[in-house]
């Protein structure tokens, strides 16, 4: 299982390269989402994928074989900031489209106020 | 376990979340501005005293006991920190007050400020590796929102790649943090630092801390990965650029500092020998790019470069000369770069540009601004008994001291460098034949001149009364080169 959580973290991270190696503003903005996934994914397999043990300490469970929660809370607020960020994100590319006329990130070099 | 270490994140908070209820009232937001982070500042100063006096402050959130709750830990170098920031926060207000403009004070700015104070305070504080990724998204939030705020052209362009920049590190964080989870299974520092050492595969911890080092070297700016930081510092207004340059980049720095003392220490030949070689890489790099250009905020920004190289010089020699005085040097960086962005931006209003070349002859007309920027200058470039000199001297004795003895005279040679690129601004914006300069109020002129002064005679202070903060800053030190007495303050609650 470890095995396949990995391929997919790396063909997550290898999409969102490529994706923010792009120039058009939009993509760039999808392959962040698509690096956090992977982060997020990594965070997971990290954490030691639980297999059968249940998520909470019940009756009948003791503290010892039950799924290890941090790696959940972790990634919940991981997803929460990202979640954050790529909104975020999203209005500064419009407000940025409106503002300059591009989402073209050769045409957004900015060296032309000195030489 | 005392809750006081908490009341310098928990303040700004409060009254960043009250401001942005009614941004139209700027005479209440500059009001409640000044009072939320003097406020921050007085609870920040009751912190470090009681730390002074009881030795490290630690907390854990919910009362969990110390490993599994979140731990908030003050020891004397975050409670210094805590304190500079603080100040320089409300200088920065003060500064704002006369030259933001009336717009941007009514779309949500102090709010912003308070909330950037609450992340990097919260940073300086924290004792979990999680929850100092979670308050830099908080400050980072901030400065996206500061960095942009305004919404002219060149913030909007360079925004987009400071966030891009800000997300792909962010991202690269939480890998690194996953990473140290499955290898050593707990994520609090100072937990992190009792089981670090007893873990005998070092190799791969080497290889988390390099990825540490990439994760704040961006915050840090070091040297492959400050490309972003000379574009995007130049976007946004001065009284921002001044907080961003005295506070953001430091956070990085206390993050490597924090790291590299108290648990990535189980490989030292390797991880500090890079730290060392990338800080003087980043000197270099600085150097040039100050000398480079003939543009005022180009120049100072670029100095912010050389200085992050200095300090973290000073922490990769890791014997006690060198902590000591990185720390010194983090602190007088902090506010002789807020000067220096304050007077710049006074310079710049003045003649309505930032180009070098069509300033000159303002030492006839503003004599004492002429003199207050040399003696900035002087601090700048360590010229004793200025506070550059103590923490520079430290350093460069530290890195005798050290392997790297090739470094200190670098950094010797190097503050050369620094010297001719702020007093070339001296020469052509206050020498030479007057330039017409743009009407300024007296009373503008005094509300901007004000803060700028009160934090250059602090700089002085701090450098000519260098004996008087030694104590303090030796403790910090003492407590960054023996992690026992911060793990024995966190887990033995």
């Amino acid at each position: 299982m470890e095995i396949i959580m990995s391929v997919a973290i790396g063909f997550l991270f290898m999409a969102a390269v490529y994706l923010m190696l792009s120039k058009s503003l939009i993509r760039i903005i999808i392959g962040t989402g698509l690096l956090s996934h992977g982060a997020h994914l990594l965070l997971l397999t990290m954490g030691g994928l639980g297999g059968n043990s249940p998520p909470v300490v019940a009756h009948g469970v003791s503290v010892s074989d039950y799924a290890d929660p941090l790696p959940q809370a972790l990634i919940l607020t991981a997803i929460v900031i990202s979640f954050a960020v790529t909104s975020f994100f999203l209005v500064l590319a419009y407000r940025s489209y409106q503002e300059l006329g591009t989402d073209n990130m050769n045409l957004l070099r900015g060296t032309e106020d000195y030489e | 376990m005392s809750n006081l270490l908490l009341f310098p994140i928990i303040i700004p908070l409060f009254f960043a979340a009250i401001l942005m209820m009614f941004p139209k009232n700027v005479k209440l937001q500059r009001v409640l501005a000044v009072v939320g982070a003097g406020a921050a500042l007085l609870s920040a100063l009751v912190l470090l005293a009681k730390v002074n006096t009881d030795g490290v402050q630690a907390v854990t959130l919910g009362s969990w006991p110390a490993p599994f709750g979140i731990s908030m830990v003050s020891d004397p170098l975050s409670a210094l920190l805590v304190v500079t920031a603080s100040i320089l926060v409300l200088l920065v207000i003060f500064y704002s007050i006369p030259t933001i403009g009336l717009r941007r004070e009514q779309s949500y700015y102090y709010p912003a400020v308070l909330f950037l104070m609450v992340g990097v305070n919260g940073a300086f504080t924290t004792g979990d590796i999680f929850n100092l990724f979670v308050f830099v998204e908080v400050l980072l939030m901030a400065s996206y929102t500061l960095i942009v705020h305004g919404g002219e052209k060149p913030q909007l362009r360079e925004s987009i790649k400071y966030l891009l920049v800000n997300i792909i590190s962010s991202a690269l964080f939480v890998a690194a943090v996953a990473f140290l989870y499955s290898v050593t299974g707990t994520l609090n520092m100072a937990d992190l630092a009792v089981k670090i050492p007893q873990i005998e595969e070092t190799g791969i911890l080497t290889v988390i801390a390099v990825m540490f080092l990439v994760v704040f070297g961006f915050k840090a700016a070091i040297f492959p990965l400050y490309f972003w930081l000379p574009g995007s510092y130049y976007a946004p207004p001065i009284p921002i650029l001044a907080l961003f340059g005295a506070l953001l980049t430091k956070v990085g720095v206390y993050a490597i500092m924090r790291t590299y003392t108290l648990f990535f220490t189980m490989n030292v030949g390797f991880t500090h020998e890079l730290l060392g070689i990338i800080a003087i890489l980043t000197i270099f790099a600085g150097c040039v790019g100050a000398l480079a250009y003939f543009d005022v905020k180009k120049i100072i920004i670029y100095n912010i470069i050389i200085a992050v190289g200095v300090i973290l010089f000073g922490v990769a020699q890791l014997n006690q000369p060198g902590i000591d005085g990185s720390i010194m040097y983090l602190i007088h960086d902090m506010m002789i770069k807020a000067a220096l962005f304050f007077l710049v931006g006074i310079i710049a209003v003045l003649f309505g540009t930032t180009d070098l070349r069509k300033m000159g002859g303002l030492i006839k007309t503003y004599p004492v601004l002429g003199w207050v920027y040399l003696l900035t200058a002087f601090g700048l470039a360590g010229i004793p008994p200025l506070s550059g000199f103590p923490g520079k001297l430290l350093i460069i004795q530290g890195g005798f001291e050290g392997p790297q003895f090739w470094g200190s005279i670098v950094v010797l040679a190097t503050s050369l460098i620094v010297l001719l690129s702020s007093v070339r601004i001296f020469v052509y914006a206050f020498w030479g034949q007057p330039v017409e300069t743009v009407p300024l109020k007296k009373s503008t002129f005094n509300q901007m001149f004000i803060p700028t002064v009160i934090l250059v005679a602090m700089t002085v202070v701090f450098g000519v009364g260098a004996e008087l903060f030694m104590p303090l800053i030796s403790g910090a030190g003492e407590v960054l080169l023996n992690p026992s007495i911060y793990i024995d303050a966190v887990l033995k609650e």
